[in-house]
């Protein structure tokens, strides 16, 4: 599903900001990538975005080498993957359904499709009550509610998290998490990441450790917080 | 707001273009006005047959710099003659009696379409037989092609000018709008919108300001030109001898479709150019 080879990316010369990097995240995987602030984590997104290209090393995603991706053909990638963020980034003169509608009008869904598929994303982040709200009515966490149901509106078979809880209290980021959580359940693979240490332990999933731009551990965590199996 | 700035910058563009334009149509015609009675004679050997002349006039009028020619007798020459010269003093010229002292003055007056074409028709009919002289008005054929000319490279640069400074202003302008929705366009573009989707709210809104910018003072000119020719008219009396401007519907009949065709142009191409800086997401 995901895979890097070998993967380097330098903005400038000195540190590179991710130095060689390999790593394999199977479909349906829920995977947290931690680190210090810097450490190369949000760059390891923006890649996985084709935000940012690869200064060496190659990327395939759904089998796709995103490196010789043609620019006209980004926008048809990135309707697999969605993406939320720390800092929620909604339309602010817009409420909760248009946000929501507004994934679907820019991939060009049509009216039908954004009636049907809007109201049950709502539903499903627990937000249906709200949808006329606007995102300065909102919580934090609501807030994180209607991002992620933005990112899966149009069905994407990848969610990548950069920070979803950082600007979160302790119960939001859960609920956040839970979320997350259940809509990798029903299939989707997540990719988060957190440096909320506490959560990544309690959840019990695989965890890839970034330090200076290079992956220091790969292991799956055992829910109480122990290394289960080093990678 | 934004594009309220966008409309007034392209209708003060399109209206100083608007002005301008009008100002060079009037010139430019009265100059053509002025060409057109410039004529160059044709003067034949003292030995030449009437079927000669005749032969000379369908070479004429088979040249394409010929707008229109007549042929004047000798008869028409010293009756002309006479009237300017003896103008008062009659008897004098009644003195000749019915001798014509312009007996071989037979001539072809030639009006042109482009005086700076003169030089050309005037070698040309020089080298046909028959012919002994070809009169010209060199000094105000080259006046006038000159002045002509100047018209032509002023109204290019300002038009030039104007152009450069609108698609600037215009591309400023949308360079503020998108810094506004930036973030609304970056949010687009990693949900997956394709750059049309991204660019077409744009483009669309460029073209809308470039046709409101130019209906605008096209509309403004249109009322104020009427009017400031009658005003002209009317308080510089001595001008209307000299000087015969268009009539309101023959500048805007082209001054309408220019203006549109600049100000949606220049919407498009300054939304078009600007929003692909913004695309590289």
């Amino acid at each position: 599903m995901i895979q890097l080879e070998h993967v380097s990316k330098s903005f400038s010369e000195g540190i590179p900001a991710l130095n060689d990097v390999s790593l394999h995240i199977s479909e349906g995987e829920f995977v947290f990538v931690v680190g210090d602030s810097g450490s190369g984590k949000s760059t390891l997104i923006k890649l996985l975005l084709k935000e940012l290209e690869p200064t060496s090393g190659s990327i395939t995603i759904n089998d796709i080498d995103i490196r010789k991706l043609p620019h006209r053909k980004i926008p048809y990638f990135r309707r697999n993957i969605g993406c939320v963020f720390q800092d929620f980034r909604l339309l602010k003169d817009r409420n909760v359904y248009d946000n929501v509608a507004f994934a679907q009008r820019a991939v060009g869904a049509s009216n039908r499709s954004i009636r049907q598929k809007v109201p049950v994303m709502l539903s499903m982040v627990g937000l249906a009550a709200k949808y006329r709200s606007f995102p300065k009515q909102l919580s934090g966490g609501e807030q994180q509610r209607v991002a992620i149901a933005r990112a899966l509106v149009n069905n994407p078979r990848i969610l990548l998290a950069d920070e979803p809880t950082g600007n979160l209290d302790n119960n939001n980021a859960w609920e956040i998490m839970n979320l997350l959580e259940m809509i990798n359940s029903r299939g989707t693979t997540v990719v988060v990441v957190t440096h909320n240490m506490e959560i990544v332990r309690a959840m019990g999933k695989r965890v890839i450790t970034i330090q200076k731009g290079n992956v220091v551990s790969d292991s799956l965590v055992d829910g109480m917080g122990g290394d289960d199996d080093e990678n | 707001m934004f594009s309220l700035a966008s409309i007034a910058t392209m209708a003060a563009c399109i209206f100083l273009f608007g002005l301008f334009f009008a100002i060079v149509t009037n010139f430019q015609s009265m100059v053509k006005e002025a060409e057109e009675g410039v004529a160059v004679t044709v003067l034949f050997d003292d030995d030449i047959t009437p079927q000669q002349i005749a032969e000379i006039g369908d070479r004429i009028k088979e040249r394409p710099e010929v707008s229109a020619y007549n042929f004047k007798s000798a008869d028409d020459a010293w009756e002309e003659f006479s009237q300017i010269y003896f103008e008062g003093n009659e008897e004098l010229a009644e003195g000749f009696g019915d001798d014509n002292p312009l007996q071989k003055s037979e001539s072809y007056e030639i009006y042109l379409n482009d005086v700076s074409m003169q030089d050309t028709l005037v070698k040309y009919l020089e080298n046909l037989d028959g012919v002994r002289e070809v009169r010209r008005s060199e000094i105000v054929a080259n006046t006038l092609s000159d002045f002509n000319r100047l018209i032509g490279y002023v109204s290019a640069g300002i038009i030039l000018i104007l152009l450069c400074v609108a698609v600037f202003l215009i591309s400023n302008t949308v360079t503020v709008g998108i810094a506004v929705r930036k973030e609304e366009i970056g949010i687009m573009k990693l949900i997956g919108a394709t750059d049309f989707f991204v660019r077409a709210p744009f483009v669309v809104e460029g073209i809308l300001i470039g046709l409101i910018g130019s209906a605008l003072p096209l509309a403004l000119l249109y009322g104020m030109y009427s009017r400031l020719i009658v005003y002209i008219m009317e308080k510089f009396n001595f001008l209307s001898s000299l000087m015969n401007f268009l009539p309101v519907s023959t500048v805007f009949r082209t001054l309408i479709p220019i203006a549109l065709v600049l100000g949606v142009g220049i919407g498009f191409l300054g939304s078009f150019t600007t929003t692909r800086k913004h695309l590289k997401v």
